[in-house]
C-alpha cells in the first residue's frame, strides 16, 4: 500500500503573528517557517504504518510556493521515500487544495491519505473531509488511534465529550490529532541522504486543476485586545473582588 | 433567502450548540429550516419545531444516520441543499467533520467557525488562533458555514410553531462503520456550555492534582478544563482541552490555574467575560488577559479558594 501524506509550510507555532497595517493580511516577513504540527503528526503515522510493514511507499506532498520544498525535505529526512510539490501560491483555498490531492491521489493509487486536521494558519479543519468526498473515500477524522488490518482502517477519533471509534474500508481518509503520536526528530545521516531523495514539481495546469475560489479574503484585522486587570493580594480579596466587583461568584 | 440549519443531537435531545447556529441563522435573516437527522430522532425535531425563529423542520429518521457518520450525513445534506443559499451548522466535532465533506460535494467553499455575520454573504472568522480576524466574502450559489458557538446567542428554545416534515431520502455508504463510543460521564456541566470553567494546566504537575480544582468546581458548579500541555503530559484526557485546537469556550468567569498562556490556549478562552489566573510565575503571558491575577502557589491558593467559597 501507499501513503500519501500531504502537508504544509506554516508560520512556526511560537511565533505571535501580526496584522499588516493595510489589513491585507499577517506579516510573515522573515518569521520563523515550519511543518504545520498536526502534518508532523501525519508524517510519523505513516512512518510508523511501514515500520510495521503495512505500507511499501510514503509519498509527501505539499502544495505552495517552491519556499515548501523545505518541508517537504523534512518530511523526506523523517522517513517519506519521495516527494510531489505542486506550485501553487500560499493561499489557496481548501476546496482546489483538495482538488489537487484528489488528483495526485488517484495517480499515484494511494490506498491510504493521512493529514493534518487543520493548519494552524487559516485554521480551517476542511481539506481532508472534502479529499474524501471528491475522492468517494470514507474518513477517520480528529483521529486519536489507527489500526490496519483485512483492508480496513479501525479509527479512534477525538469528539466532544469522549472518543468514537469507527470502521473504514479502504482507500481511506485520516486526519491527526494532537494525541495519536509523538513525532521523532530527524537525524544528521537522514537529513543528508533526504537531499538526494525524489522530489518532482507539478503545477496545477499539469493535474488539470482550476484553482478558483468562491471565497475571498476582503480584510484581516487585529482582534479586539484584552487589557491586564489588576493582581490581587491574597485569596480573600480574590474572592471580594469577584463577588463585589465582578459579579460572578 | 432559505438557510438550512442542521440541527446537533444525540438522537433524544437537541443540543444547545443548534441554538447559536440558528441565531446565526437570524443575522443572515431568511427562512431557517432545521434538518434533524438522526435514527429515533423524533422527539428532537418536536423540540427544534418549538426554537424561536425556526420556520420549518425536515425530520430524516433512518438508522443509516444514528451516529452521524459524515459519509452518509454530507450525501443527504448535498441531496437537499439545492433549495437554500445557506447551510449552516454548530462548529462542533460532529459538525465539522461532515460539513466540508457537504461543501466538497456540491462544489463550494465552506467558511469555517464564523464568529460574526456581516452581510448574507460576508462573515468574519479567527485566524492563526486568534490572533487575526478574517472577513471573507462568498460568491458561491450556496454558502456552506459552521458557527463558533461562542460568537451569537442561544435562539430562545420556545416560541416557535414549525411543522415537522419528514423526509425519505436515505443515503447510505457501506465505506464506513460506526464502531463504538466512549463518551465522559460527568455531572459536572459540559465545557462548552459552563457559565464557570476551571481550568488546570501544566502546573498541575499530574493528573491526581486536579482534584485540587474539583473540589472548587463542586462549589461553583463549574466545568473543568485543562490546556493543551496538561493533555500533551497525560495529566488529562483530550476532551478538556480548551485553546485553538480543543474546545472554545466564553464562560462568565474563566479560572486559569497553573496555564502560562500560551497564544494557542488563550485562543480558546479569551473571550470569556471574566479571567482569573493563579500562577507562581507573575512573568506568566496568562496574566497579560487576566482581569484579576494572583500570583500564589496553586497547591495553597486552590485548596484555600476552595474553602472560602
Amino acid at each position: 500500500m501507499k501513503i500519501l501524506v500531504a502537508i504544509k509550510r506554516v508560520v512556526d507555532a511560537n511565533v505571535k503573528v501580526r496584522v499588516k497595517a493595510d489589513h491585507s493580511g499577517v506579516d510573515l516577513t522573515n518569521a520563523k517557517m515550519a511543518v504545520n504540527p498536526f502534518c508532523e503528526i501525519a508524517i510519523e503515522e505513516a512512518i510508523r504504518l511501514k515500520e510495521k510493514g503495512l505500507a511499501e511507499e510514503i509519498i509527501a506532498v505539499s502544495i505552495g510556493e517552491k519556499a515548501c520544498q523545505e518541508q517537504i525535505r523534512t518530511a523526506l529526512a523523517l522517513g517519506a521515500d519521495r516527494g510531489i510539490h505542486v506550485e501553487a501560491a500560499a493561499d489557496l483555498q481548501p476546496l482546489p487544495v483538495a482538488r489537487l490531492l484528489h488528483k495526485l491521489v488517484e495517480r499515484e493509487g494511494a490506498g491510504l491519505v493521512i493529514l493534518g486536521k487543520q493548519s494552524i494558519d487559516s485554521d480551517n479543519n476542511q481539506v481532508g473531509q472534502m479529499l474524501a468526498a471528491l475522492a468517494g473515500m470514507p474518513q477517520g477524522t480528529f483521529a486519536c488511534k489507527v489500526d490496519i488490518a483485512d483492508g480496513r482502517a479501525l479509527v479512534t477519533r477525538e469528539v466532544d465529550g469522549g472518543e468514537q471509534t469507527v470502521s473504514l474500508k479502504l482507500p481511506a481518509v485520516i486526519t491527526t490529532d494532537l494525541r495519536l503520536n509523538e513525532p521523532r526528530y530527524a537525524s544528521l545521516p537522514n537529513i543528508m541522504k533526504a537531499k538526494k531523495k525524489q522530489l518532482d514539481t507539478l503545477t496545477p495546469d499539469d493535474l488539470g486543476v482550476d484553482i478558483s475560489s468562491g471565497l475571498k479574503v476582503i480584510a484581516v484585522e487585529p482582534p479586539p485586545s484584552r487589557s491586564a486587570g489588576i493582581k490581587v493580594a491574597s485569596v480573600d480579596e480574590l474572592i471580594s473582588k469577584l463577588k463585589s466587583e465582578a459579579k460572578v461568584i | 433567502m432559505s438557510i438550512l440549519v442542521i440541527a446537533e443531537h444525540d438522537n433524544a435531545a437537541l443540543r444547545p450548540a443548534t441554538l447559536n447556529a440558528v441565531t446565526a441563522a437570524k443575522a443572515i435573516g431568511g427562512d431557517i429550516v432545521v434538518l434533524v437527522a438522526g435514527a429515533s430522532c423524533a422527539a428532537v425535531a418536536t423540540a427544534a419545531a418549538s426554537v424561536s425563529g425556526v420556520s420549518k423542520v425536515l425530520l430524516a429518521d433512518n438508522a443509516v444516520y444514528g451516529n452521524q457518520l459524515p459519509e452518509n450525513i454530507s450525501a443527504l445534506i448535498a441531496e437537499i441543499a439545492a433549495a437554500y443559499s445557506h447551510v449552516l451548522a454548530p462548529a462542533t466535532t460532529t459538525g465539522k467533520n461532515f460539513m466540508p465533506r457537504v461543501a466538497a460535494l456540491l462544489g463550494v467553499a465552506q467558511i469555517s467557525d464564523i464568529i460574526a455575520v456581516k452581510s448574507a454573504d460576508t462573515f468574519v472568522r479567527p485566524i492563526y488562533a486568534g490572533n487575526a480576524l478574517a472577513t471573507v466574502q462568498s460568491s458561491d450559489t450556496i454558502k456552506v458555514v459552521t458557527v463558533r458557538t461562542t460568537g451569537f446567542e442561544e435562539a430562545a428554545k420556545e416560541g416557535g410553531s414549525a411543522a415537522v416534515e419528514t423526509l425519505a431520502v436515505v443515503k447510505s455508504q457501506d465505506i464506513a462503520e460506526f464502531v463504538s463510543q466512549q463518551l465522559t460521564v460527568s455531572e459536572r456541566p459540559e465545557l462548552t456550555g459552563a457559565s464557570i470553567v476551571i481550568s488546570g494546566g501544566r502546573g498541575m504537575q499530574n493528573g491526581d492534582n486536579f482534584v485540587l480544582l474539583e473540589k472548587v468546581a463542586d462549589k461553583l458548579g463549574a466545568a473543568i478544563g485543562a490546556s493543551r500541555a496538561a493533555v500533551d503530559a497525560g495529566f488529562v484526557p483530550n476532551d478538556m482541552q480548551v485553546g485553538q485546537t480543543g474546545k472554545i469556550v466564553a464562560p462568565d468567569l474563566y479560572i486559569a490555574v497553573g496555564i502560562s498562556g500560551a497564544i494557542q490556549h488563550l485562543a480558546g478562552m479569551k473571550d470569556s467575560k471574566v479571567i482569573v489566573a493563579i500562577n507562581k510565575d507573575e512573568e506568566a503571558p496568562i496574566f497579560q488577559v487576566a482581569d484579576y491575577g494572583l500570583v500564589a502557589d496553586l497547591f495553597q491558593a486552590v485548596p484555600e479558594l476552595a474553602d472560602k467559597l
